[in-house]
């Protein structure tokens, strides 16, 4: 109940001041600005009642990229996660790569995918990809590593293989890791998608959102970062609920 | 089957462990061994279960001379339970048959009969989180019963547990191996434990770790713990086990 109830209630305070600070005019004006351009949150919801079948159109766009990226970093960060727990070689070659990559700032490659890729979906699931893979990689390794050595000790013990230490023992003790891996990767994916819709775009949240800019249709502009941001939370939200169904020992 | 240990000596890279141990079990004997902490004991019966090779001397288990020849006849009890937090006390007590190739099915039926027999009826389903202390360690052994390995290697088997649940799974150990007799070696910091559980208890020193005393024991696993341990035969034998360990820890 608290646990609802006081952000809730925070949310609601802060709402009531900027709509108090907004109708009056008092924000615009301190910021020397036109009214127009400081909208309400009651101003906000009607823009996102009167353009709710534009913003559901584009959030469509925007999720698919988001789910799509999310899917190729989930089987390419996993896959290399779990080839690198099993193989020494392939850990020693590829981590310090793996993790120096991630110092090529995205901005740098966005631009490169839409020249290779084109105009399409394709580039803005490789940059959801791309900005995706490296927490889950790295939190999925850090997991497979987790098992105690008297865990490994045991199963030796009871003739355990190779495959079945992997099987009943290690991934199982990876699982939380897992999770919050893709947690962080959620968090991340509509960045990847909106920056990739900015880069070269004709659809979704983040080109709305652009051209809303340079129309100064702020209220709408406000709307469909208010919908980027309900679905991280829902795709957040789902994840937690899967979590907590998977892992039923903590 | 018996265990038999030849000059054996063991170091981790500089660091001397084993000094020289000779030493003989027979077959369906219980050894206990005491020593100071830090001096070995968890070693001596990581090396007799073949999770570590010796820097010298030999070690056979039966004809079994190398350590994965070894592993295959050793079931080897963690220090602490190491029950697998996703599995329930049944599928834990089942492990080594999965890992034999066993079905779910035909594994549980199998570690089901001991349940039975050693007062966990009851308890199959139920998740290691929930089992208390006792219950716990009672699971962890059965555990190593169910590989049905003809020595058992226990590493404190009850240092974890509270001073009257730890007499109590005592006597429920001895009457276990009363029932299913077997090769055992443990290790324990307890010397009446020792002296109680074992045919025969030996004394190390401090590391690098050597035989200071062998005590034949009066009256190993009687029915009646306490008036056992509180016989005049034992409590003489104990004094002496007490005035070795204190030599050896010089």
């Amino acid at each position: 109940m608290r646990r609802w109830l006081l952000p809730t209630l925070l949310l609601a305070a802060l709402l009531g001041a900027w709509q108090l600070a907004a109708s009056s005019g008092f924000m615009a004006e301190a910021l020397g600005l036109e009214s127009f351009l400081v909208p309400s949150p009651a101003e906000v919801g009607e823009a996102l009642w009167q353009n709710r079948s534009l913003l559901a159109e584009n959030a469509w766009v925007t999720l698919r990229e988001i789910l799509f990226g999310l899917a190729c970093a989930l089987v390419a960060g996993v896959g290399f996660a779990v080839a690198m727990h099993l193989s020494r070689v392939v850990l020693d070659a590829s981590y310090p790569l793996i993790v120096a990559s991630q110092t090529i700032p995205i901005v740098v490659i966005a631009p490169i995918l839409l020249v290779w890729l084109g105009f399409g979906i394709g580039p803005k699931i490789v940059v959801v990809a791309l900005i995706c893979f490296f927490p889950i990689t790295v939190n999925v390794l850090a997991g497979l590593g987790a098992a105690s050595p008297e865990a490994i000790k045991l199963m030796r013990s009871l003739d355990a293989s190779r495959w079945q230490l992997f099987r009943r023992v290690e991934t199982p003790a990876a699982l939380p890791s897992f999770f919050t891996g893709a947690k962080i990767a959620v968090v991340l994916a509509p960045i990847g998608a909106v920056f990739g819709e900015w880069v070269g775009g004709s659809a979704g949240l983040g080109h709305l959102i652009l051209t809303d800019n340079a129309q100064l249709e702020v209220a709408r502009e406000f709307a469909a970062v208010a919908v980027l941001s309900a679905m991280a939370l829902i795709l957040i939200g789902s994840l937690a609920l899967a979590e907590r169904r998977v892992v039923t020992w903590r | 089957m018996s265990v038999s240990i030849r000059g054996l000596g063991h170091s981790y890279a500089e660091l001397r462990t084993i000094a020289e141990i000779d030493l003989e079990v027979g077959e369906h004997e219980v050894v206990g061994l005491v020593g100071p902490s830090g001096c070995g004991k968890s070693t001596l019966l990581e090396l007799i279960c073949g999770l570590l090779e010796p820097s010298a001397g030999t070690i056979a288990v039966g004809d079994a001379g190398t350590g994965p020849a070894r592993l295959s006849r050793c079931a080897y009890m963690p220090q602490s339970d190491q029950l697998l937090p996703w599995y329930s006390a049944l599928d834990n007590a089942a492990l080594a048959l999965r890992n034999r190739g066993l079905g779910r099915r035909e594994a549980r039926a199998q570690a089901g009969e001991l349940f039975e027999r050693f007062g966990l009826a009851g308890f199959e389903a139920t998740a290691p989180s929930e089992l208390s202390g006792g219950m716990r360690q009672r699971v962890a052994f059965l555990r190593t019963l169910v590989a049905g390995k003809p020595l058992l290697a226990l590493d404190e088997p009850f240092a974890a547990l509270d001073a009257i649940t730890r007499a109590e799974m005592q006597g429920w150990l001895a009457a276990a191996l009363g029932e299913d007799p077997r090769t055992v070696v443990f290790v324990t910091h307890d010397v009446e434990e020792a002296l109680y559980l074992a045919n025969r208890v030996v004394v190390l020193s401090s590391r690098p770790a050597r035989i200071v005393a062998e005590l034949d024991s009066p009256g190993p696993r009687a029915p009646d713990r306490d008036a056992a341990v509180t016989a005049a035969a034992f409590v003489a034998v104990r004094e002496r086990a007490m005035r070795a360990l204190h030599e050896g820890s010089r």
